[in-house]
């Protein structure tokens, strides 16, 4: 096209700068310069968390379109999303995962600002902003998944009104606020609905631009050199320097990966989208519907996980006091260490620190799937004795060997490692145990096992210890 | 600019703070009201239900009974059922226990093979009067209150039992 076709558009964008301003405003921010050490892969985070946020609210508009926020309707509205509205699948499945992608990259953005010494100063208000975030995007969480008005939401509800029943003084109160009354009904969905689409997201969306408006002012944290120690009097000088001799302009030269990542995030939900569809929703929402194992999405599985290892004794104390240290602890980390060392090479404690936290969330998920101290509710039934366990057995033993199975002492024991994980296995259990010992622990239960004392006849505990007496290596 | 002129500024200025504190209070306190409405007791509205003809729960075994909340709104849709497990020990002696386990609340099932209750979450177990037998529960399983009335059984429900309020 000549440059003369090009006229009217030049004059149109002409128009509309002279009565808005919007390039003479935007063009400063795009172009400030920054240090030429942040163009880096390692510095993409944020700015894929963003976009994923900005994806989550297109998608989010999308579903309120459709999704019904009240109780009794919620649940097909879904149904219909999944099944009949024109992509419906593919929105919700989009917001899926792009709420895992988001918590995920938020956490790596989150590991790598602290890894690289950005929360020292002069950043300490950016980091705890970001904190700010981090929980909001946790609390979008928690709500979206109850907004998936299905049984997982339902009893979640249920762990999460328990867990605030247990504040001292006000958990009662607590348990009406979140429940928006005496119980999990009708009023508690639609207040969900509106935290997690009103609420939150407005906070959001401040704290969000308040988080931004601190990385332009103060600057993106150059590359942390092992011994450029950050003193309070010396820092903010020496990075403007830097930023003056050796300062690239933001657009495009920083901004290039950015936008990679930004685009692979992105597709790399679709992708998922695609492949894996949309989640849930799962078992009708109705509590008396009670054969079911309720289990968080993946960011709580950790908790669900600590819940079931905690000693009892220490639980109210942890459950209650544990997320406020945690919460208490992220906000002082600028305060903490603001200053001195902040290249990760020179920070044992801090790098340590990083990974015992994650080796322990990503332990304790691992154990929320497998949930080995979960009842196996149906191996009484479903789950063969091994062969090798019946032959040459005298009656009795036989005997015993139905006792095993009637009385469900597999839900929580294996044979053969068919059965529940929460007991120790009963293969092998003869070299373990003698027979009086045995009579004792099935009698009198004890340590984590129900006593079985009343509920066995004297010839029905006699079969089953001479059954367990056969089993060894 | 002459003093009545500024004190006139004065004034409207000192006007103009206080007809928005004034809107701000008047629109405030009722928000404030109407979100921490829910908290307060008042609103609990626990009240006696049938559970149906005492027939339907033969004497010594356990059963899985449903009732209507009484506390509902027209859109509850099916989260109105509440689920409970009604024990017929003998005569007009029932027990009455929440589905919730006391642990966190999720729904507890009856094996009456091994008579106990265990919970899917995380491993909590019952006898079958409801006291507790390992896992991590705090307690036994919430007892309703209940009473036999004209052949049928009715229990004082209608609240989400947990720790602070057991029932």
């Amino acid at each position: 096209m000549s440059a003369h076709g090009l006229e009217p558009v030049r004059s149109t964008l002409g128009w509309l700068e002279e009565r808005a301003g919007l390039g003479g405003a935007v063009a400063p921010v795009l172009e400030h310069p920054v240090p030429r050490s942040t163009a880096s892969w390692w510095y993409v985070f944020g700015s894929a968390t963003l976009a994923l946020f900005m994806l989550q609210i297109a998608t989010g508009i999308c579903l309120a379109l459709v999704y019904v926020p009240s109780a009794d309707g919620a649940y097909q509205s879904l149904l219909y999303l999944n099944f009949q509205a024109p992509f419906g699948w593919f929105l919700r499945a989009v917001h899926f995962w792009g709420s895992n992608a988001m918590v995920a990259v938020m956490t790596l953005h989150m590991i790598q600002v602290f890894l690289w010494g950005a929360h020292k100063y002069p950043r300490e208000l950016t980091w705890v902003v970001g904190v700010f975030l981090f929980l909001c995007t946790l609390g979008m969480a928690f709500t979206g998944q109850i907004l998936r008005w299905d049984q997982d939401a339902y009893w979640g509800l249920g762990i999460g009104a328990s867990i605030a029943s247990r504040a001292p003084g006000v958990g009662d109160t607590l348990v009406h606020l979140l429940l928006g009354g005496p119980i999990i009904a009708g009023r508690t969905l639609s207040r969900f609905f509106a935290v997690h689409v009103f609420l939150v997201p407005g906070v959001l969306i401040g704290m969000i631009g308040l988080h931004l408006w601190l990385v332009l002012r103060i600057g993106i944290n150059e590359w942390p050199m092992p011994g450029r120690v950050v003193t309070r009097d010396t820092y903010r000088q020496r990075y403007e320097e830097e930023v003056r001799k050796d300062g690239v302009s933001f657009f495009p030269y920083a901004a290039r990966k950015d936008m990679v990542a930004c685009g692979v995030v992105v597709l790399a939900v679709v992708l998922c989208a695609l492949l894996f569809g949309p989640f849930g929703p799962h078992g009708v929402p109705d509590p008396t519907l009670i054969d079911t194992a309720p289990k968080p999405d993946f960011y709580f599985l950790a908790l669900y996980a600590l819940f079931a290892l905690l000693p009892p004794w220490t639980e109210t104390m942890v459950i209650l006091v544990g997320p406020v240290l945690a919460i208490a602890a992220l906000f002082l980390v600028p305060f903490l260490a603001g200053t001195g060392e902040k290249s990760w090479k020179r920070r044992p404690v801090a790098v340590l620190g990083v990974l015992v936290i994650v080796l322990t969330v990503a332990t304790l998920a691992g154990l929320g799937v497998a949930v080995p101290w979960s009842p196996k509710m149906d191996a009484w039934t479903a789950a063969p004795t091994p062969v090798r366990y019946v032959q040459g057995r005298t009656p009795l033993e036989l005997q015993g060997a139905l006792v095993v199975q009637n009385k469900q002492c597999r839900t929580c024991h294996s044979l053969g490692g068919e059965g529940g994980k929460r007991g120790p296995a009963l293969d092998g259990i003869a070299t373990r145990q003698t027979r009086d010992q045995l009579i004792r622990q099935v009698l009198q239960g004890g340590g984590n096992m129900p006593a079985y004392g009343k509920n066995l006849s004297p010839a029905e505990v006699n079969a089953l210890v001479a059954f367990m007496q056969t089993l060894r290596p | 600019m002459t003093p009545q002129s500024q004190s006139r500024r004065g004034f409207l200025f000192r006007l103009g703070i206080g007809l928005n504190v004034l809107g701000a209070a008047l629109v405030g306190i009722p928000v404030v009201g109407y979100i921490f409405g829910p908290a307060r007791r008042r609103t609990d509205g626990q009240s006696w239900i049938t559970l149906g003809p005492i027939g339907g729960f033969p004497a010594g075994q356990t059963r899985l009974a449903t009732y209507e909340n009484p506390v509902r709104v027209p859109w509850d849709g099916a989260t109105a059922k509440i689920a409970c497990w009604v024990r017929h020990i003998e005569g007009e002696r029932f027990q009455v226990f929440a589905v919730n386990c006391a642990h966190l609340g999720c729904p507890v099932r009856w094996f009456a093979q091994s008579r106990l209750f265990m919970c899917p979450c995380h491993g909590g177990a019952y006898y079958e009067d409801g006291s507790r037998a390992s896992g991590p529960p705090p307690r036994g399983l919430f007892e309703y209150e209940y009473r036999v009335r004209d052949g049928a059984l009715w229990v004082r429900g209608g609240q989400l039992p947990t720790l602070s309020r057991p029932v």
